[in-house]
């Protein structure tokens, strides 16, 4: 079954750490204060981050797993 | 993680009481200097945006007022406020704007100006601010840098404010000189170090 995962637009990241914050999962960490990470593994798709965003620069895309 | 809430998730609290002091008396505008140099510190020494990530008591209002409390239309950012040429335009027309405030601290330092007990908003509106002066035990140039440093922290949360209402609660974070500053400084600083 195809699998939705958060991917962050690393370009338009601000590094600001909303998405961090609301992670249930505790996927994200903005390493080095450039642009949010977001561990595939750990990511369940919830699509919290892209709500909180304040960018609106993190997207749920669908992979094939 | 969302989970126990940490000290440093309180911190909202210094914010709001930084707003609120500076309507009793000025001097209290200095404190906001820790707004100014912790995060710059924490870029410069750590090489990380913890202080955004954390610390920002700023952050955490805008998303107590805009998330908890509802005062946003949670809509997304138009794209150019989020395009770097905003974002660096935004902070370098902030910074002159600072520094034109820290000459006119000079110009009152100096014996050339008389301290103005006003407040400007937005660079433009004088408010009338004479209630919050009680009086300095230094330099009228001490009480004047607290009204300047003030209207740069009270225009600062107004334009948060509003962007909060109009977008999401944090839209703040994306054109922050501060946070596009110490972005800026993580970037150049892990220039050299090897992704993961």
């Amino acid at each position: 079954m195809a699998k939705r995962k958060a991917v962050v637009s690393v370009r338009e990241c601000v590094a600001c750490g909303c998405c961090v914050k609301v992670c249930p999962k505790g996927a994200i960490a903005v390493p080095r204060g450039i642009c949010a990470e977001i561990s595939r593994e750990l990511c369940v798709g919830c699509g919290k981050c892209a709500k909180e965003c304040p960018a609106s620069v993190i997207t749920l895309e669908v992979t094939e797993q | 993680m969302k989970g126990k809430k940490k000290w440093y998730d309180y911190l909202w609290i210094f914010s709001l009481t930084y707003l609120i002091l500076g309507f009793f008396n000025i001097l209290f505008a200095w404190l906001g200097l820790l707004c100014f140099f912790i995060p710059l510190l924490i870029a410069i020494l750590k090489g990380s945006k913890a202080y955004c990530n954390k610390y920002c008591g700023r952050g955490q209002l805008f998303s107590l007022v805009g998330g908890r409390f509802g005062l946003s239309r949670k809509k997304d950012i138009p794209g150019w406020m989020k395009s770097s040429y905003f974002r660096y335009g935004f902070l370098i027309f902030f910074f002159a704007m600072f520094f034109l405030m820290l000459w006119n601290t000079y110009l009152v330092f100096a014996g050339v100006k008389d301290l103005g007990m006003a407040i400007t908003l937005l660079w433009t509106f004088k408010l009338p601010w004479h209630w919050a002066y009680h009086g300095t035990l230094f330099s009228d140039g001490v009480a004047q840098f607290a009204f300047g440093f003030y209207s740069v922290m009270l225009t600062s949360t107004v334009l948060g404010f509003v962007t909060m209402l109009l977008f999401k609660p944090r839209s703040w974070c994306v054109y922050c000189p501060m946070g596009t500053m110490t972005q800026l400084i993580c970037k150049a600083r892990n220039a050299g170090s090897p992704r993961k």
